[in-house]
């Protein structure tokens, strides 16, 4: 299949290894990645904090840029639900006929990592070795935008030499929602205390989800407090093998 | 449009309201046990009931049928209520129900009244407007009613002194009682709650109450409760005066079967509410013999009128969405200046109210949807919170500020791959000042309260977007040179640097 990959931007920006994990990931699996370079961001941030204005032409230029995709993976469950779930609203709003059946038309082909691998590749084990204690983190979007449920656990149980571990108050929010750690710091902060309490109940080495959004916010509170704890994106984990040795 | 608002006017930001709060290690481990409790027997009683699904389905239906033909409902009730020998008066703002009310309580005389819990009556601000006029309201609600004793505010919908445990409550009744020994058990409290009230509700001859549901088919009211206070108000006066917002208005008796499940089950975790009183009108010798209804708009035909946010009117006040809230939970209710907290407070009070820090209430959310998830009659909270915000960025736009200019450089940069490639490289260069010893620990200006308490790894040396870019290069060299064959696992060795 050829699978056409939107990274997201700050996974472009911040987080590469994982876009490399996915690419290592479907590769293995005998699939051919594909990463149009024009793509930058699906607008979220901006559509969220209220500059919806702004977030129209990053939506028109997602649709221009992947309407012609086979399979579109997105390694991000808020950007997925971006997509899924605002964009036929911000389509609609332009009255352009053009544009909304160009959304309808590309939803159904826009995938989250773990719904591709599971629901259209009907995959479960994909040859991950990663020998070490995890506990899984289910992010907001992914739980309650995408309802990915267990899809997740499901790949992580078929990892060899991966102790996975369950995280108490898992349907909690982390803290991060977006510009809300930065506007409402302190409050995120609580929540934040909150998750890492939970994650270092588990006595985990690993924390890990779909969105490195949440991941980033957990791992930087868990840095600051030298936890001991690191965040890996579900990619690294599943693109891990024994060849690889594992990260 | 400007509307009355009482004391919550003055109320602080939201992010300045939380820090007091935030410190209050009793009233978050009060609120975190209380939340805890209910959501866990929430959790039961949905799970029990096989068609919650398609209930919620059809109070949202309901819901929004009615408020489609709103006008016609409401004048089926005001003919039904007046053929059963109520009163129905129509109040456009806070200050006319207000003026109304005490006009009926001064027409009987009376200087008390005997109040049913009323989120409503709190909204316009009634208790100081009647004590100004010298009238004592009594609160017999319990929770209400420890809430008037404490001079508190009530900090949730349903369970207004949740942020109160037995020990604090216990210290209130034995100051305001007058009480030289009281114990703390729950048997204690209401017993020394009983004494205190029953004398009252014998006494008194005028009740308030609020209403969860009117029915414009007969013309009724309905008042859900645990306590049977909220009973004795409806029964024992002679003169019961009602006050409900305009969107409390269902079609049919009927309706009620589908409410009557959806609202004790999200509020408190029981399958029924102890106490469902429905009366129409009025009884000969029976019951009050004086009834009157206040329908309220106070800025419920503005919401109306908005496509986007209309939904907001289909609250039923149970307050899953509250117990649901992480940021709730954290805060309490006392962060967000008004009766209505938590997530439905963020989308109702902004839009009621004209209150200069309900600008900042539709950002007191992290948009995680647990309270779409939970409401009974399916308002997409996360979808309103974020249609007001542009409603707030709109009309901040004429006042530059740094966030706007941000918003706006960014949703440019994003515009071409070549402004993106850019700026991803002026941040790799510029980005050194805050980096040391590999972390970045301190930020400027409003990203500082992000290094307050998590650090952020800088910018790594490469993009996704190079590293990719450079493998396609290697990838077509190694297809040119002859003989030499396709790595199966390209550029895997790159995989681990970083």
């Amino acid at each position: 299949m050829r699978i056409s990959l939107f990274i997201t931007c700050y996974n472009d920006t911040l987080f590469p290894e994982t876009g490399q994990a996915v690419v290592r990931l479907l590769e293995r699996l005998g699939h051919q990645v594909d990463f149009p370079l024009e793509q930058t961001c699906c607008g979220q941030m901006h559509y969220n904090t209220g500059y919806q204005q702004e977030a129209m032409p990053l939506m028109r230029r997602f649709v221009e840029i992947f309407c012609n995709a086979e399979v579109i993976c997105v390694p991000s469950s808020s950007c997925a639900a971006m997509v899924r779930d605002h964009y036929p609203k911000m389509a609609e709003s332009t009255g352009d006929t053009a544009l909304i059946q160009a959304v309808n038309n590309l939803l159904p082909r826009v995938y989250e990592l773990a719904e591709l691998l599971v629901h259209k590749l009907g995959l479960e084990d994909v040859g991950a070795y990663y020998p070490h204690r995890v506990t899984y983190h289910a992010s907001c979007h992914s739980l309650r935008s995408l309802h990915l449920g267990d899809l997740p656990l499901r790949l992580l149980r078929k990892v060899r030499g991966l102790d996975l571990v369950e995280l108490q108050d898992v349907d909690q929010c982390c803290g991060f929602g977006g510009t809300f750690a930065v506007k409402m710091g302190d409050v995120s902060a609580a929540m934040l205390a909150d998750k890492i309490r939970c994650v270092e109940d588990t006595r985990a080495e690993v924390c890990t989800a779909v969105d490195n959004s949440c991941l980033m916010h957990i791992f930087g509170g868990l840095h600051r407090l030298r936890a001991g704890v690191r965040t890996v994106h579900l990619a690294e984990i599943l693109a891990s093998s024994e060849e690889g040795a594992g990260q | 449009m400007s509307i009355r608002v009482g004391q919550a006017a003055e109320a602080p930001p939201f992010q300045k309201a939380a820090l007091p709060l935030l410190d209050d290690t009793q009233l978050r481990k009060n609120v975190r046990h209380a939340t805890n409790v209910i959501t866990r027997k929430r959790a039961a009683v949905v799970g029990e009931q096989h068609d919650w699904q398609q209930l919620r389905a059809s109070a949202s239906a309901i819901k929004e049928h009615t408020l489609r033909h709103l006008d016609r409902y409401l004048e089926q009730f005001e003919k039904n209520c007046t053929a059963a020998g109520g009163h129905v008066h129509w109040a456009a703002d806070a200050d006319e129900a207000n003026r109304i009310i005490l006009d009926l309580i001064q027409q009987q005389g009376g200087k008390e009244i005997i109040k049913v819990k009323t989120m409503t009556s709190d909204e316009i601000s009634l208790n100081p407007a009647l004590e100004a006029a010298g009238i004592h309201p009594h609160e017999t609600d319990l929770a209400d009613m420890i809430i008037q004793l404490g001079r508190d505010k009530p900090s949730h919908i349903v369970v207004p002194a949740l942020h109160k445990n037995r020990q604090q409550v216990r210290e209130i009744f034995m100051r305001e009682m007058g009480l030289n020994e009281l114990g703390d058990r729950p048997e204690d409290l209401t017993t020394a709650a009983r004494n205190y009230l029953r004398e009252k509700f014998l006494r008194v001859k005028i009740g308030f109450s609020g209403a969860n549901y009117l029915i414009a088919e007969t013309g009724g009211v309905c008042v859900v409760e645990s306590e049977g206070n909220g009973r004795m108000c409806l029964t024992l006066p002679e003169t019961l005066i009602t006050i409900a917002g305009i969107e409390k208005v269902i079609p049919t008796f009927r309706d009620l079967e589908v409410f009557l499940q959806l609202l004790p089950r999200s509020a408190t975790g029981e399958r029924m509410n102890p106490y469902n009183s429905l009366w129409t009108g009025v009884h000969k010798g029976e019951g009050p013999q004086n009834f009157h209804v206040i329908l309220l708009d106070n800025g419920r035909t503005r919401i109306l009128s908005d496509q986007e946010s209309r939904q907001t009117l289909r609250c039923i006040r149970c307050g899953a969405c509250q117990n649901a809230c992480p940021v709730y939970r954290q805060t309490s209710g006392l962060a967000y200046g008004s009766i209505y907290a938590g997530p439905i407070g963020a989308i109702l009070t902004p839009q009621l109210f004209d209150m200069q820090h309900a600008q900042t209430l539709p950002y007191a959310s992290s948009l995680c949807g647990a309270c779409y998830e939970v409401c009974p009659v399916k308002i997409n909270i996360p979808e309103v919170l974020i249609h007001l915000r542009g409603r707030v960025v709109r009309e901040q736009q004429s006042s530059a500020n740094l966030e706007a200019i941000g918003m706006k450089v960014m949703s440019r940069i994003f515009s071409s791959r070549r402004t993106f490639e850019s700026a991803q490289r002026l941040g790799r260069l510029g980005q050194w000042p805050f980096v040391s010893e590999g972390w970045v620990k301190h930020l400027p200006g409003m990203l500082g309260n992000w290094t307050e308490v998590r650090d952020l790894r800088p910018m790594p040396a490469q993009t996704f977007r190079t590293w990719w870019k450079n493998r396609q290069k290697q990838k077509l060299k190694l297809e040119d040179s002859p003989g030499t064959q396709v790595s199966q696992k390209p550029g895997l060795k790159e995989n681990h640097h970083a």
